[in-house]
């Protein structure tokens, strides 16, 4: 053995031997981590104050960042917590819309067995929120509904017309459903007759279809319709009468 | 409302001013429009309004648009209206203040009255029918400016070039806030590829990483938005702000979950807590992170995925089967409940009581009878 070993410097040398698993973790994960955090964290701050009312004002703005996080691999609603909802503020702002967007959608499920067109959704969203509001566009309730979806409650969207329906109950709807839904879409209602003209079903297939979406609420049935029954969308309903279902049309139709 | 149009306030050649009045509210239909008070002017093609204090504010509409107009009179409190009965929007019309409107009629509400030499000078615009004799070629559109040879600012040039430097100046704002959007996009995917880098590390590393340090690194992966590439779960996906939101939400929910019968679903929790916070609202994860870490912190709370994936907040006192079998009591002395009966009789939303009837089918103490009425439960005698 060297005599050179012994003594405070062999000490601290040992020492930091001992150490050094755990030193590299740290220099791994803690420095250059914190580091960077407060240096991106810096210029976020910057971005916020300069900035930050385009976010809110601008809807434009709003989908051109959103779809640049999404481009990189960043979630800017992902928390509360997180900076860019921290300190650009647009955390809350879509928080907000998602409760907007659960009330408005559980006050007419009554009505509409939980199907809404976007377009009556946004109307209602905006009305509800007041003319001294920020501007909402129907993108930014889209990305709203997608959040949404991780709490359960069935959301989703279903492409119809151009548009969408904005489904808020965990009801089944299956393609066949959504393909009857698409093809009610121009006048609020469809019969038997159209759905085997149309799509080349058997009666036992559109019978099937009609009668799960008249349980879930989705479609009421005039069968004193003139000719064939009619199976009506109440989500369907607003698209083309600027009216509400009086209780006496409500009356003559089942749901 | 939804037949107004963006204009810039600039006459026609050819277009006359024929009258103009202050203090002007517009309504669409029977509600107020969202639009302060402003100037509204009649020329001979068309209907104007202009906010008093936003000058860049300004509609128009084309006087074709009026089927018919009567006097609304003035009521104790309420000033005198002129009611304009319109045409459908037609195909064409350039963009405006409403998209949509469920009225076909607006009202003119004078506040600084004016209501009577306005209406005459209306009725004579509206007989004499002026725009059809010298029709103006299309409608002006907005923010591109003028046509060069086809508008004339008649008084009021001032006003076309304040609205013009505005207009410039936001687009300069725009693409500079896209320009600094870039940048920043830059340095945040820096970020997103140190943190691969990171957990590229932390697998290797497997066992050798102390729960603090993962923790650390979740805390980095929430602040940014990133999704977690490291699988291994400690207290879920949760980091020490979701444990502190978990104990919050023991607290706040144990009251509302007694008057809601012990559960509520979970996107009634979101809009409880948001509203009651008011901001720095909570994101769907966060809630959802939060409760998932109810069992580890032994709250009294459970966080529970239904089948057809409803998600709850129960409280842990009400246990599975006192739920079951009240639920059971209930069906059996009605001779069969629907979701509906059921939500009314125990003041539960239709959606959870649904969730109960299903449960309890499920564990064989009752069964359906499903048809095109609805779906009713029955006590299983089998």
């Amino acid at each position: 053995k060297m005599r050179r070993g012994v003594g405070a410097g062999a000490i601290a040398k040992k020492k930091l031997a001992e150490l050094e698993p755990h030193i590299s973790h740290m220099c791994i994960i803690f420095i250059p981590m914190s580091k960077q955090l407060e240096t991106f964290k810096t210029h976020l701050e910057e971005f916020a104050s300069k900035h930050k009312q385009e976010i809110r004002k601008n809807p434009q703005f709003r989908v051109q960042f959103q779809e640049m996080c999404a481009t990189i691999g960043v979630d800017p609603l992902a928390s509360g917590k997180g900076f860019w909802s921290e300190m650009l503020g647009v955390g809350d702002f879509y928080y907000e819309l998602g409760v907007q967007i659960i009330e408005v959608c559980l006050a007419l499920k009554h009505r509409n067995g939980g199907l809404i067109t976007l377009d009556e959704l946004h109307q209602r969203v905006l009305k509800g929120r007041g003319k001294y509001a920020q501007e909402v566009s129907q993108d930014d309730l889209v990305r709203a509904i997608k959040k949404l979806k991780v709490m359960g409650n069935g959301f989703g969207m279903i492409p119809v017309g151009g548009s969408y329906l904005v489904q808020s109950v965990p009801a089944e709807l299956n393609m066949d459903h959504t393909v009857v839904l698409q093809l009610a879409e121009k006048k609020g209602y469809v019969t038997v007759s159209e759905i085997k003209d149309s799509l080349k079903w058997e009666k036992e297939r559109a019978c099937h279809v009609l009668d799960h979406l008249l349980k879930e609420g989705l479609a009421w049935l005039d069968s004193q319709a003139a000719g064939e029954a009619q199976y009506w969308l109440p989500a369907l309903f607003s698209e083309l009468t600027s009216r509400d279902v009086t209780p006496e049309e409500a009356n003559q139709m089942t749901p | 409302m939804d037949r107004f149009s963006w204009s810039n306030g600039l006459l026609e050649i050819n277009e006359t001013l024929v009258i103009q009045q202050r203090g002007v509210r517009l309504y669409d239909g029977d509600d107020k429009a969202k639009l302060d008070l402003g100037v509204t002017l009649l020329s001979t093609h068309r209907l104007i309004w202009r906010d008093i204090k936003n000058h860049e504010c300004c509609i128009a509409m084309p006087l074709s648009q009026i089927i018919f107009f009567e006097e609304q009179a003035a009521g104790i409190g309420k000033s005198a209206k002129i009611v304009i009965h319109l045409h459908p929007v037609p195909a064409n019309k350039e963009p405006g203040p409403y998209q949509y409107s469920k009225y076909s009629y607006i009202k003119l509400s004078f506040k600084e009255h004016g209501q009577i030499e306005f209406y005459r000078r209306l009725t004579e615009e509206m007989t004499k029918k002026r725009w059809e004799n010298t029709p103006v070629s299309q409608p002006i559109p907005t923010g591109t400016g003028s046509q060069a040879g086809k508008t004339r600012a008649v008084g009021i040039v001032g006003i076309e070039r304040k609205i013009e430097e505005k207009r410039k100046e936001t687009d300069k704002n725009i693409s500079e806030a896209f320009e600094d959007l870039s940048k920043l996009m830059v340095k945040a995917k820096e970020m997103v590829e140190l943190s691969r880098s990171i957990a590229n590390k932390i697998k290797d590393k497997q066992g050798d990483i102390t729960e603090d340090e993962t923790i650390r690194f979740k805390a980095y992966l929430l602040s940014m938005g990133i999704a977690n590439p490291v699988t291994r779960e400690t207290h879920g996906s949760g980091t020490h702000y979701h444990l502190q939101l978990a104990k919050q939400l023991g607290d706040m929910l144990q009251a509302p979950l007694e008057e809601r019968g012990g559960m509520m679903a979970l996107t009634e929790v979101y809009c409880l807590v948001n509203r009651a916070r008011g901001m720095e609202l909570l994101s769907p994860e966060d809630l959802v992170n939060a409760c998932k870490m109810f069992e580890s912190l032994k709250l009294p709370l459970r966080l529970r995925v239904f089948d057809s994936g409803v998600m709850v907040v129960q409280l842990q006192s009400h246990s599975e089967e006192e739920m079951i079998a009240s639920a059971l009591d209930n069906v059996s002395e009605k001779g069969s409940l629907t979701a509906e009966e059921f939500a009314k009789l125990l003041g539960l939303s239709v959606l959870l009581s649904k969730e109960r009837l299903l449960l309890a089918e499920k564990m064989g103490h009752l069964c359906r009878d499903d048809s095109v009425e609805g779906l009713r439960f029955y006590p299983n005698l089998f």
